[in-house]
């Protein structure tokens, strides 16, 4: 199938074209927010500015279009500037974890033998210890900050890559084009990177988009729990953790701070659902079996 | 003789070693092939045409696939002696392959002029440009219309004969000497299979290559062949020139197979077919391996194997009895 027929089908579907506009817009924000949400501090840009020191999140008004949080930290700048965080995590994190399942994933296909079982026990091992519990110990362990939960993500994020990869490849190398390859005297690095990995490319893309919600949320997650991006920084789950000690609302009125917990939570949760509706839509427009 | 063989296969043993037992798919197989001709290989499915083949590629897949002995002599240099990195030289380049079938022997997601430029930036000292312009060309030798055109399509946008065209433009590209075609015409209609045998027999003459050509199709063997081997349960049964072949069979078994082809101006109410099946290759039977199928079998073709011998010049047979298939031949025609 060629590209243009995807993107012709992906715009046909209704579904994959709200996740496409949601992943859009949100990538507008991303590259707008200097202008649509002014930095006070030209070289601290990440920094959420504070309207003050009090403790109590206040509602929004004209000033603060989302209210402020706990400390007075103005919401909507950290939603605008959290977009940007978001995107940054969920490329590196994937791409990175993405290339290295590719890696592992084919060699272990293409070569198969011993080689193929001591790299594929090893993924079991990964695949054995509790994701978020694995990643949060290994964010604690190098310490706090961004970085450190985006390595912590990619070490325990390579795994149903790597397998996916391995599946593959092993019907790939199968295949007669890959036997006439050889036989006009390829050699294996051009069979792997010419023939193979490119017939394997859409599941992998479908894979790709799914965990980008996911390890969004995930990072998200450690910084809830306090273990991710510092104090101040504008992310989205820095932003819900502001909202923990106010999710049960004030004395007699349940909803009495609820900026504080639903805008955050709704930018995550756009967010995380437009790339897995792209994901969606591209395995029904890529898989045979389902149209 | 000797010197100008283009390849002499010696006694080839290739075996598959899997947990069931071991399968001698090719058990001793001797041939030579001389420049510029046609070597037809026939045989039933599983009596180890293509593993002959694929040996001589050396890409038979190990393990479980292993060449036991033998030697494959081309040009006087050993092929199963040769790395693979010395392989890879050879193939596509001085031996190159086609095979069945053409709908999936091509990479879906490459235009057809890239996986013809492929070999040629392989094996030749050339640029992308020239390799293009060669890649036309070859679009042009092969009968393809607008090869200007067609050089950026996708193998989906293309015939099944059009996709055979391409695959052998893809081997010819580097101008070998030996083409080795493993049941290239199988997948396609008999119309189609005509005009592509008229193209490889137009293409031997204009290339002077050699071409080995594996099927299970006697027609095709008399259409573009100059010698036949014929193959039974991994050795060669019966080995002589086509005219020969089909005239005098020496061995009981093609003598069964020219019988099962109907004839046209023959009346016939069922086809004749050799009785059996092929056995099963992890339990052969002792002695001559024909003789469960083969209606001049004697205790002695129970016990001993023949060796192929020469029957009558230039035409070698590996059986014990040649004497009583001729002695039926000859009730036969005076019948």
């Amino acid at each position: 199938m060629e590209w243009q027929e995807v993107t012709l089908r992906l715009f046909k579907n209704k579904i994959s074209l709200i996740g496409l506009i949601l992943v859009i817009g949100f990538g507008l924000i991303a590259v707008f927010a200097p202008w649509i949400a002014p930095p006070a501090d030209p070289s601290e840009p990440y920094m959420v500015p504070r309207a003050g020191w009090g403790f109590e999140p206040k509602p929004p008004s004209a000033e603060h279009i989302f209210g402020t949080a706990e400390g007075q930290y103005d919401i909507f700048y950290g939603i605008i500037w959290g977009t940007r965080t978001a995107f940054r995590i969920g490329f590196i994190i994937v791409g990175i974890s993405t290339l290295i399942g590719i890696a592992i994933g084919t060699l272990a296909g293409f070569y198969g033998g011993w080689f193929d079982e001591i790299v594929m026990r090893v993924t079991d091992i990964f695949m054995a210890i509790p994701f978020l519990i694995a990643a949060i110990v290994l964010t604690t362990i190098l310490g706090q900050g961004l970085r450190n939960v985006m390595i912590a993500l990619i070490t325990f994020g390579w795994m149903n890559t790597a397998r996916l990869m391995r599946s593959q490849v092993l019907s790939i190398k199968e295949e007669e084009f890959v036997m006439a390859a050889d036989a006009l005297g390829a050699g294996d690095v051009r069979i792997i990177f010419k023939h193979v990995i490119l017939n394997t490319i859409f599941p992998l893309v479908i894979e790709a988009s799914m965990r980008m919600g996911s390890m969004v949320i995930t990072a998200s997650t450690l910084s809830f729990l306090g273990i991710g991006a510092p104090e101040g920084y504008a992310d989205w789950g820095q932003m819900i953790s502001f909202a923990r000690n106010w999710i049960l609302g004030g004395q007699g009125n349940a909803i009495q701070y609820w900026f504080t917990v639903v805008i955050p939570g709704s930018a995550i949760t756009l967010f995380c659902l437009s790339w897995n509706l792209i994901g969606d839509a591209f395995r029904d427009i890529l898989d045979p079996k389902l149209q | 003789m000797a010197e100008n063989k283009l390849i002499d296969v010696n006694n080839l043993k290739t075996y598959f070693h899997t947990e069931e037992g071991t399968v001698k798919a090719v058990a001793g197989v001797s041939f030579e092939i001389y420049p510029g001709e046609t070597l037809g290989v026939v045989g039933e499915s599983g009596c180890g045409k293509s593993v002959t083949s694929l040996s001589i590629m050396r890409l038979i897949e190990s393990p479980p696939g292993k060449i036991e002995e033998g030697e494959i002599l081309f040009n006087g240099k050993d092929l199963t002696k040769l790395s693979q990195g010395q392989m890879r030289k050879i193939r596509g380049n001085d031996i190159s392959m086609i095979f069945q079938e053409p709908m999936t022997s091509l990479n879906p997601v490459y235009t057809v002029g890239d996986q013809i430029m492929e070999a040629i930036l392989i094996h030749k000292n050339v640029n992308k440009k020239q390799a293009r312009e060669e890649a036309i060309n070859m679009l042009r030798k092969v009968g393809i219309p607008l090869p200007e055109q067609r050089v950026d399509e996708y193998p989906h946008q293309l015939s099944g004969g059009m996709r055979q065209r391409i695959m052998i433009a893809m081997a010819l590209s580097c101008d070998p000497q030996l083409l080795i075609a493993d049941e290239p015409t199988t997948a396609l209609d008999v119309t189609i299979q005509a005009q592509i045998l008229e193209l490889m027999n137009s293409l031997k003459a204009q290339f002077g290559m050699a071409i080995m050509m594996i099927t299970h199709d006697l027609g095709v063997i008399a259409e573009v062949s100059d010698r036949v081997a014929v193959m039974y349960a991994g050795k060669i049964v019966e080995y002589t020139d086509v005219k020969t072949l089909y005239a005098d069979p020496k061995h009981p078994y093609t003598w069964g197979l020219m019988h099962s082809i109907p004839h046209i101006e023959k009346d016939l109410d069922r086809l004749e077919a050799i009785p059996g099946n092929v056995p099963n290759p992890l339990d052969f039977p002792d002695g001559c391996k024909y003789n469960t199928r083969c209606p001049f079998a004697t205790d002695k073709c129970r016990v001993d194997e023949p060796d192929i011998e020469e029957v009558e010049e230039g035409h070698y047979s590996a059986c014990w009895h040649v004497d009583k298939l001729e002695a039926k031949k000859s009730e036969e025609k005076g019948a």
